[in-house]
């Protein structure tokens, strides 16, 4: 099973539900710029490594709390699909 | 008449009695001593100077905080000319907009911007000559992009200027009403006025090491880079990225033994929150100071609970004053307390009053616009003589006093001033200046959007909630990602509208203005 897609989806909806309500869900797509693109600010960016840290049990490092591993849901996924284990 | 001191002879003084010490450390890129940063700095100026930069002229940076942004700070101020930091996460068309608006002679800046920089002066004007660093950290990009210059000219050996009291040290540029940004001229006796306040109250000491939290374009950034490098201090350079992360930063202050903290209250209050900081080691914390907004009570309780040792000041002060009122708060805050401290007295350097719609200074008890004279108050907005009329209040005897915009309370005779809030248009987000007219003169570019109006309201957690409402050209309407897309491109991620909202059509006035009031009801 291809697990970051499922992490995938939680941090889609997650950020929908949190940051973007009522937006249509197609328009959220994978590859979206949301720090660089303004769609998260840093207060959201942390609000959401706290709520993923606490859901999956995971720390991530401070250098991976950046634009470089946050930018996309694409790449939040493969970051918390290699914390998982 | 020249000024006794100017922050780069601070610098050159701190060189000479500590040469070894460690001036600026930058975490997991190294650390500079005193002597090479004078070396490094003393090798820009006289490039600069060699590219035709002259005393008076300004001299644009470019680069993410770093050891190499620190000695080009130097670099350009012993070249006698002015330096222009910008930040260099905001849109390119802000910067080069900064860049063209203040004539720079000359921009250090990382290679990664080049390309793009180029485009937008393409419409603007002559590109300015470029001194390109290979990234920026560890202050190993600017030695090498000055060896490079120097293997194939190398530069004439030149001295340090020595700048009249009223010459330029910095242009900052904050939020314009008008939907551009506007240059806070800062000369070296407004800011060595300052950084000798700071000494007198703060009594720094080599042996200290300040937090560099603020970005190099925010005013904050004067008092931990020059006060601590005239000390001979060591400067701990926090990334930005980092800097937002609470847990990151407890841990920072630890290990960096941080004995001065200076930042907005919203990293602190984070901390307070999530830095778990009863399991750190913060005890060499001697003194915590916070400026550029109101720190909401609750978080302040938790964190002065955790941190029960230090000093606590409150500071406050536009960029065109930097810090003019200071109240040392006592831990612990009281549980019963719910309003905001004082903004305090009026700085020692500084000069103050609260005065009513007819300029008439108010009483005690009553709410007046405050006014700041003095050393380090600014010398004008750069090329808008007009704006900065409309700034001052000048008496008759022809003191200038600068209105702040805010209103206080005096509380008793040579009491605290206590803030109450702003007279126009403006607010503070985690430290930084907002007009709101910018936002939305950034919005009225969007192609849909016929009007739009922007309101912001107190927000018990955010300290501030900026809301645009807006009504569309046809039946059209932009979603909330491509709103908040569409305003990333044009102005600082810390002004983006936290909501939006399309209405058919936004309510007025019985003289048809837009009705702000009644939005704000709907926020």
């Amino acid at each position: 099973m291809d697990m970051s897609m499922d992490f995938g989806t939680a941090v889609k909806n997650y950020i929908l539900e949190e940051f973007l309500p009522g937006e249509n869900p197609d328009d959220l797509t994978e590859d979206l710029p949301l720090i660089s693109g303004g769609i998260l600010d840093s207060i959201a960016t942390l609000r959401m490594v706290l709520h993923f840290e606490e859901q999956y049990g995971i720390v991530l490092e401070a250098h991976e709390a950046d634009k470089e591993h946050l930018d996309t849901i694409r790449s939040i996924a493969s970051l918390l699909a290699s914390k998982v284990r | 008449m020249t000024v006794l001191c100017s922050l780069h002879q601070y610098l050159a003084d701190s060189v000479a009695l500590y040469p070894s010490r460690i001036a600026v450390v930058e975490a997991g890129r190294g650390a500079i001593s005193y002597a090479q940063l004078g070396t490094l700095s003393d090798r820009l100026r006289d490039r600069l100077v060699a590219v035709g930069v002259r005393p008076g002229d300004r001299v644009g940076m470019y680069l993410r905080k770093s050891i190499d942004a620190v000695a080009t700070i130097y670099g350009i101020l012993k070249a006698g000319a002015a330096y222009v930091p910008v930040d260099p996460d905001a849109p390119l068309s802000r910067n080069a907009y900064i860049m063209h608006n203040c004539a720079v002679k000359a921009v250090v800046m990382e290679k990664r911007f080049e390309d793009r920089l180029a485009t937008e002066f393409f419409a603007l004007g002559e590109l300015p000559p470029l001194l390109l660093l290979d990234g920026a950290g560890g202050g190993g990009p600017l030695a090498t992009v000055l060896d490079e210059a120097d293997a194939k000219l190398p530069a004439a050996k030149t001295k340090n200027v020595e700048p009249r009291a009223d010459d330029l040290a910095y242009i900052l540029y904050t939020s314009g009403s008008t939907g551009k940004p506007k240059g806070v001229m800062l000369s070296h006796e407004n800011a060595v006025s300052f950084v000798d306040w700071c000494s007198e109250v703060f009594e720094p000491q080599a042996d200290d090491r300040f937090s560099s939290h603020a970005p190099l374009h925010f005013d904050l950034s004067i008092l931990d880079v020059h006060v601590a490098l005239k000390h001979g201090a060591c400067l701990v350079l926090i990334p930005e990225e980092r800097g937002k992360d609470p847990l990151h930063m407890a841990k920072l202050i630890a290990e960096e033994k941080i004995s001065i903290w200076y930042s907005a209250p919203s990293i602190l209050s984070l901390m307070a929150q999530f830095g778990d900081l009863g399991g750190h080691d913060c005890s060499a914390l001697r003194l915590v100071l916070f400026a550029g907004e109101v720190f909401p009570v609750k978080h302040l309780r938790t964190l002065c609970s955790q941190l029960p040792k230090p000093r606590y000041f409150n500071l406050y002060g536009p960029t065109e004053t930097n810090v003019c009122t200071y109240y040392e708060l006592v831990p612990p805050v009281p549980e019963a307390r719910t309003a905001p401290y004082p903004i305090g007295k009026v700085c020692e350097h500084l000069r103050g009053k609260a005065v009513d719609e007819h300029n008439a200074v108010v009483k005690p008890g009553e709410e007046g616009e405050l006014c700041i004279t003095g050393r380090g108050v600014m010398q004008g907005y750069w090329s808008l003589p007009e704006r900065t009329a409309e700034s001052f209040l000048v008496d008759e005897d022809g003191t200038r006093w600068y209105r702040t915009g805010d209103i206080v309370v005096l509380e008793s005779a040579g009491g605290d001033y206590i803030y109450r809030g702003r007279r126009d248009r403006m607010v503070k987000r985690r430290g930084y200046r907002v007009e709101l007219g910018e936002i939305e003169a950034g919005l009225y570019q969007h192609p849909l959007v016929k009007e739009v109006a922007v309101v912001a309201q107190p927000d018990p957690d955010a300290g501030v909630r900026i809301t645009a409402f807006l009504s569309s050209k046809g039946a059209g309407k932009a979603s909330l990602i491509e709103l908040k897309r569409f305003c990333a491109e044009r102005m600082p991620l810390y002004m983006i509208p936290d909501r939006f909202t399309w209405l058919d059509g936004l309510p007025k006035t019985s003289t048809d203005k837009t009705d702000y009031q009644q939005l704000k009801g709907l926020a």
